[in-house]
């Protein structure tokens, strides 16, 4: 059975099963303006990327659900089901010293991924579960392969942004970027990035 | 309040004027001529010559059509950037000499941000967003603390640019657009073109390219079918991540490219799936126009605006977010 718990703008994400594991399933939906031979292309070609780049991640370092199958037919992933809480919904209700190491993880984590040469895409703190102790990090559908700063930047910007909107220490982000720096050696460019992004005023984004 | 506005950034001279009655734009004139190059593109001193040439004559025809006299007139708006130099030179001269001589204030106005206003004013769209789709420019815009901020654009060519170009080798004259719209009704078969949506921005010269490659083995139909389903899409999926972004409900259109009627219908039918709201002007204010650069100059004037003679420097890279929106909150 499966069961919708998530509509975005491009994909819907089910709960269901497979081969009798509780599994997640990110579906790619139909665009009616676009033709249906562009369509199935682009929405094709979105799938391949997004579980390339969860399996770059994992390669990287970085723990992602673990892949069990690809449809490029129906544009589906289907994943594993992590069973744990995300971020964003508890890290307001922890002491300092938890916020730390979680924040230490989180800026551990995006070094690996940059260093790699993945940009998420979507760093947001809904887009991070813990499961068993383990951060995972989910949601790869904004993602690309680069190795610029610029989008390093956008990146980290993006985050900083999740974090001042939606939770209540304003030290959280500042504590994620130190980790960052020390595992990064472009951390300090991909700051002064950062300064110039908020300059241009773009992406600018509503967090819920 | 009656506000003259001149519009000379390209191709286009035009002279608007504009009323506002009861908080609501009346366009009591609009009045144009368009610069067509017997060959090639615009080049920019024979586009500005044509706009001295003609300014005179259609500054006369607005005036009379809109039945008042030159002092009647409250504000002077003129086309302050982006767009070609000479151009904006032209515009700019002839407007500093009118407030001058007839003493009225004088406001430069941003361009785009004058798509964005008129369309706003003449559909009732409340709080677009707007994609402003034209010859050189090609940008996704909405307002967000006090700015017009640009959510995505084009980082080549405009979209217009790039069918011009593709019209060009295919034996079209500038403006290309309706002719290639023509053509693409034709085509039937879709053909694999370059996809670039780069984030939350479009580029458009490798597909330009691609498009030019396929001439060689493919019809000019199925080529402009392809070439305006794929840039179209991308133009539709940029505004659509935009207003999910900004969680806006409306998306207005602007820009002299988006007269094209496929366009239309695909943005429509993006704004169904996601039900939300679609609004376009006529294609008399979506092109390039006099009453859009008036209309603005009113609201800036009205919110506070005053320019000096010499603020009025033309800005040939002038950008949309540059404005403070002191009409808006």
């Amino acid at each position: 059975m499966e069961k919708l718990i998530k509509k975005g703008a491009e994909a819907e994400i089910y709960l269901s099963e497979w081969l009798g594991k509780e599994v997640i399933i990110k579906r790619r939906i139909r665009k009616g303006y676009r033709i249906k031979e562009l369509d199935n292309a682009i929405r094709e070609h979105r799938t391949k990327r997004e579980a390339l780049l969860m399996m770059a991640a994992r390669g990287a370092g970085v723990s992602v659900p673990i892949i069990y199958d690809i449809n490029l037919y129906k544009k589906e992933i289907v994943m594993q089901y992590i069973d744990g809480m995300r971020v964003k919904d508890f890290i307001d209700k922890i002491d300092e010293e938890n916020q730390k190491k979680i924040c230490k993880k989180i800026g551990k984590s995006i070094a690996a991924m940059h260093e790699n040469g993945i940009i998420h895409g979507d760093i947001t703190t809904s887009n991070m579960i813990i499961g068993d102790g383990t951060l995972y990090f989910i949601d790869f559908g904004l993602g690309m392969k680069s190795e610029e700063n610029e989008d390093r930047g956008v990146d980290m910007h993006l985050l900083m942004e999740a974090f001042n909107a939606v939770h209540k220490n304003k030290k959280l982000f500042e504590w994620v970027f130190e980790e960052y720096e020390k595992n990064f050696d472009e951390g300090k460019e991909v700051r002064k990035k950062i300064n110039e992004i908020i300059s241009r005023g773009r992406y600018m984004r509503r967090v819920t | 309040m009656i506000s003259l506005g001149i519009e000379g950034t390209a191709h286009t001279i035009g002279i608007g004027i504009v009323e506002d009655k009861n908080k609501k734009c009346n366009v009591l004139s609009n009045v144009s001529k368009m610069y067509k190059p017997a060959t090639g593109g615009i080049h920019p001193r024979e586009a500005a010559n044509h706009h001295a040439f003609f300014l005179p004559k259609i500054l006369k025809e607005a005036i009379k059509s809109a039945r008042i006299e030159i002092d009647d007139i409250d504000v002077l708006g003129f086309s302050i950037g982006p767009g070609l130099g000479p151009c904006l030179r032209t515009v700019a001269t002839a407007s500093r000499a009118m407030a001058l001589k007839y003493k009225k204030p004088i406001i430069g106005v941003n361009h785009c941000i004058a798509h964005l206003e008129i369309g706003r004013a003449l559909t009732g769209a409340k709080d677009p967003v707007l994609l402003y789709a034209s010859g050189g420019n090609t940008q996704v815009i909405a307002f967000l603390d006090r700015k017009y901020r640009i959510f995505g654009e084009t980082l080549d060519i405009g979209i217009g640019n790039c069918l011009d170009k593709f019209g060009r080798e295919i034996g079209i004259s500038f403006p290309a657009g309706p002719e290639i719209e023509k053509l693409a009704e034709k085509g039937r078969k879709y053909i694999h073109l370059p996809y670039s949506v780069k984030g939350m921005d479009v580029a458009f010269s490798g597909i330009l390219t691609a498009a030019i490659h396929l001439l060689k083995k493919e019809s000019k139909e199925d080529i402009s079918h392809s070439l305006q389903e794929t840039c179209f899409s991308m133009l539709a999926e940029v505004t659509e991540r935009a207003m999910a972004h900004t969680d806006k409900g409306e998306v207005l259109l602007g820009g002299g490219v988006a007269a094209n009627k496929r366009l239309q219908a695909i943005i429509k039918k993006m704004a169904e799936e996601r039900g939300a709201k679609f609004y376009v002007p006529s294609k008399k204010y979506l092109v390039d126009n006099g009453a859009m650069i008036a209309w603005t100059a009113l609201l800036m004037y009205k919110s506070g605006y005053r320019m000096k003679i010499d603020e009025t420097k033309i800005r040939q890279n002038f950008r949309t977010d540059e404005v403070e929106i002191k009409w808006r909150s």
